[in-house]
């Protein structure tokens, strides 16, 4: 019954003064909306980030030559995996693997030389973890391991004025440091979805194909796994941790290890989340201290009243903490709401394509998708409420701790 | 006389509520400070991308070939490009101006070959326009200018297992399609701490250059240096003029590195984003206290009104407790502000994760804010419009009061 009344006066006395309430009101909904928007938009480009940098390196873990990340080498290679290996793949923590050759190699059309990364992969993997086949918009993808043509960038097609079905010749440095070259025919061509920069880089040819140009048989660069969730590489690491693959003396790294730049890309954004929103909050904060300090303020003699009457000191404490938290309960559930209408419009993506080259530079798409993400939600809506009825303490103890005689007499 | 009493009215009714007052100034100085801060690492942060990026080889300007920076094929050539540079020094009077010409070839040392991009430089010039030749670790730079000798990054000496003093074989293919061979020692070794330029960068004497890949005389790009950005335009202005060739073009470091000035961009409107959420919360603060203010005080006013001041006065006076309270709190957080940026800007400012995060972007892991009058005042300058856009509400509302009625209200 107490607390039924305590919450029928909170709440009335928020409405007492509407106007400032109002304006109290905007200020916590405009807040709670910039801090879930910006999260939002800045989630977006850094899951883009990642989705596409993990599509590139690619998969969720690697394994390597330990000396090959420093030096990209043909001789820094290790062995292809065994069949035993293979059997102890079979987990459900390895969703997906392939194998790579990685090279730096030189190639030439009739009018033009060109400094590439050679790709020997594996068609079908490829295509499942990193290769995305409808980029392939002229010719085909490689068929099998042993395919004999290549496929190339539509903008390096393009530098080295040649074309599809067109022959170039790719050389390399094989394992004994001598050149091995040999001509390809161009079988199809793509036109990159992620960063543009790769269309000139990336040139992909079959793995057995490479391996015997190479003369290395049976060796292959980087071999690349894909677990269940890029955010958890746990299970996955643990797995391959105990398979022979270890045994073998090559480097096995997560992702984030690799790419050290992604890796930390997640960590910064999510204390920039945390940044962002206490930013906000203190900016709010000052505010909605003022508030309840005048509306204590004007309610002096009422509270002096109602103290005289018998009210205990904790039940004023508790009406005012009640009315705070009712202001940032109506503040955050339109907040919220605001945020989630503002969002939802742009799921399908916000063309950015204007500072492009600049998000290449992020390593991010030219095209937004906003990432509503729960958790970013909820740390907003619960530093709102906890802090703010944490600030609101302070007017409601000095409210709570009046004599009632002085606050009687008090103008 | 009148305005005195205006002023002091209007200090000692913003000193009736202190804590009011204070709470108001405080969410003020909140933001002016982080404003500033803000502000001031954006420059900082801008100006060392755009100057590390731009000095370690790409230059401010470029004279090129029209349409080399979009294909850069071999055949698209500046000729004569030692005399064109040289005709730019002259009329820039500057020396910071060097002639490049690039190519591709096969670099191979005992145990490694790799495809990789040879610059032509001019070793007596190129240390004025690009930073990589202080950066030489090993060894010296280029001295002499037609000598059969190269330096690389230290990276790339690394995976091709050579260091100073040994030789690497150098093969492409020249302008006229030709074999162009070299033998070339290597003379230094340089470390800029960026992999992919340790990684991609060899230089040889441009004279060199133009004999084994039989250019004739031509180059690829007359590069020059600025002492400071807001030159670039004028001089970009007066080289176009004076070029005569209609196949030369004359390129600022915008068009040569569009996503440098585009993730400048892109940070910005984001942080423009936030700082307009900022100001606009403190505008909120300030309407709702000068609001209740005007609201507290309307039987005041009705007698002021009564007694024969007009609407506007009161309204003034509203707008100068305002102004008084924003000025405070542009000074109070210019202060702060202050400090901590100018303390910041010495000891330097650092992240988690900053330092793989600044690597990208050509930035050293601390970085420094930079303090100019831009960034002093342009946050705090919004705020203080903002607080006086914010009170033009219940200054206004002053104007619908009836004396009589507002004497009467509670």
């Amino acid at each position: 019954m107490k607390t039924g009344i305590i919450v029928t006066l909170a709440w009335r006395n928020l409405w007492r003064n509407y106007r400032r309430t109002l304006i109290m009101l905007l200020a916590i909904v405009l807040g709670v909306w910039a801090m879930i928007f910006m999260t939002a938009m800045m989630r977006g480009m850094v899951d883009d980030m990642l989705e596409s940098g993990i599509r590139h390196l690619p998969g969720h873990a690697q394994l390597h030559h330990p000396l090959y990340r420093d030096d990209p080498n043909i001789v820094n290679s290790v062995p292809q995996l065994t069949n035993h290996q293979l059997k102890q793949l079979q987990n459900p923590a390895v969703h997906q693997w392939t194998s790579r050759l990685k090279v730096p190699a030189v190639i030439s059309s009739e009018r033009e030389v060109r400094g590439i990364v050679l790709l020997g992969v594996q068609p079908q993997s490829e295509a499942a973890m990193a290769f995305d086949i409808s980029q392939v918009k002229e010719g085909r993808w490689l068929e099998s391991d042993v395919d004999k043509g290549i496929v190339i960038g539509a903008k390096l097609a393009e530098r080295l004025e040649t074309r599809l079905g067109k022959r170039v010749v790719i050389m390399s440095q094989d394992e004994k440091n001598t050149i091995a070259e040999r001509g390809f025919r161009i079988v199809g061509v793509y036109h990159s979805n992620d960063v543009a920069l790769l269309e000139e880089l990336n040139v992909y040819a079959a793995l057995g194909t490479v391996q015997s140009l190479l003369a290395v048989e049976g060796n292959v660069s980087e071999i690349a796994f894909n677990g269940e969730d890029y955010r958890n590489t746990q299970p996955l690491m643990a797995w391959l941790k105990q398979t022979d693959l270890v045994l073998s003396g090559g480097e096995l790294l997560p992702w984030h290890e690799v790419d050290s730049y992604l890796g930390t890309m997640m960590r910064v954004m999510d204390g920039f989340v945390i940044v962002w929103v206490l930013i906000i909050f203190l900016a709010l904060s000052f505010g909605l201290v003022n508030t309840l300090v005048m509306a204590v303020f004007e309610r002096v003699r009422e509270i002096g009243l109602m103290q005289a009457l018998g009210m205990k000191p904790t039940l004023i404490l508790v009406q005012v903490v009640c009315e705070a938290f009712f202001l940032l309960l109506i503040g955050l559930l339109a907040g919220n709401a605001l945020a989630l209408l503002t969002i939802v419009p742009f799921q399908s993506g916000i063309n950015i394509s204007a500072v492009s080259q600049g998000m290449e530079m992020f390593g991010a798409n030219s095209v937004l998708y906003p990432a509503l993400k729960l958790k970013d939600v909820v740390v907003a809506n619960v530093v709102v409420i906890v802090l703010g009825v944490a600030a609101s303490i302070l007017p409601a103890w000095r409210a709570a701790s009046y004599d009632p005689i002085v606050a009687l007499n008090k103008n | 006389m009148a305005v005195n009493i205006s002023i002091r009215l209007a200090w000692r009714n913003l000193w009736r509520h202190k804590r009011r007052t204070w709470l108001t100034l405080g969410a003020i100085i909140f933001s002016n400070t982080l404003l500033i801060f803000m502000i001031a690492l954006q420059q900082g942060s801008y100006t060392m991308m755009i100057d590390n990026s731009l000095r370690a080889f790409t230059g401010h300007m470029q004279v090129q070939a029209r349409g080399y920076l979009d294909e850069s094929k071999m055949r698209m050539v500046v000729p004569d490009v030692v005399q064109l540079a040289g005709e730019i020094r002259a009329q820039l009077h500057v020396k910071t101006v060097s002639a490049r010409a690039m190519g591709f070839a096969m670099a191979s040392s005992e145990d490694r070959s790799f495809g990789l991009q040879v610059t032509g430089v001019q070793p007596q010039f190129e240390p004025k326009v690009s930073s990589l030749p202080g950066l030489v670790v090993r060894g010296h730079y280029l001295k002499n200018v037609d000598a059969d000798e190269i330096v690389i990054g230290s990276v790339l000496a690394r995976n091709l297992k050579v260091d100073v003093g040994e030789e690497l074989t150098l093969l492409g293919s020249g302008y006229d399609g030709s074999i162009a061979a070299v033998i070339v020692k290597v003379v230094g070794v340089f470390e800029s701490g960026m992999v992919d330029l340790d990684r991609a960068v060899a230089q040889i004497p441009l004279r060199t250059f133009q004999q084994v890949f039989s250019m004739n005389g031509a180059g690829h790009s007359v590069v020059i240096a600025a002492p400071e950005l807001d030159i670039v335009d004028q001089w970009r202005q007066t080289l176009s003029s004076n070029i005569s060739n209609e196949n030369m073009v004359v390129l600022s470091w915008d068009e040569l590195q569009p996503g440098l000035k585009q993730a400048i961009q892109a940070d910005m409107s984001s942080a423009a984003f936030m700082y307009l959420v900022l100001v606009a919360l403190v505008a909120f603060s300030v309407l709702n206290t000068q609001l209740m203010s005007v609201l507290e005080r309307t039987r005041e006013f009705g007698i002021m009104m009564a007694l024969g001041l007009k609407p506007g006065r009161l309204s003034l006076l509203v707008l100068s407790e305002t102004t008084i309270l924003a000025g405070l709190g542009l000074l109070l957080g210019l202060c702060l502000g202050f400090c901590i940026t100018l303390y910041l800007s010495h000891a330097g400012f650092s992240y988690p994760g900053m330092e793989e995060m600044a690597g990208r972007f050509n930035l050293p892991s601390r970085m420094y804010p930079t303090i100019s009058c831009l960034s002093m005042l342009l946050g705090p300058s919004f705020v203080f419009m903002g607080s006086i856009a914010a009170a033009l509400y219940p200054a206004l509302r002053i104007h619908k009061l009836q004396p009589v009625a507002a004497m009467r209200a509670v």
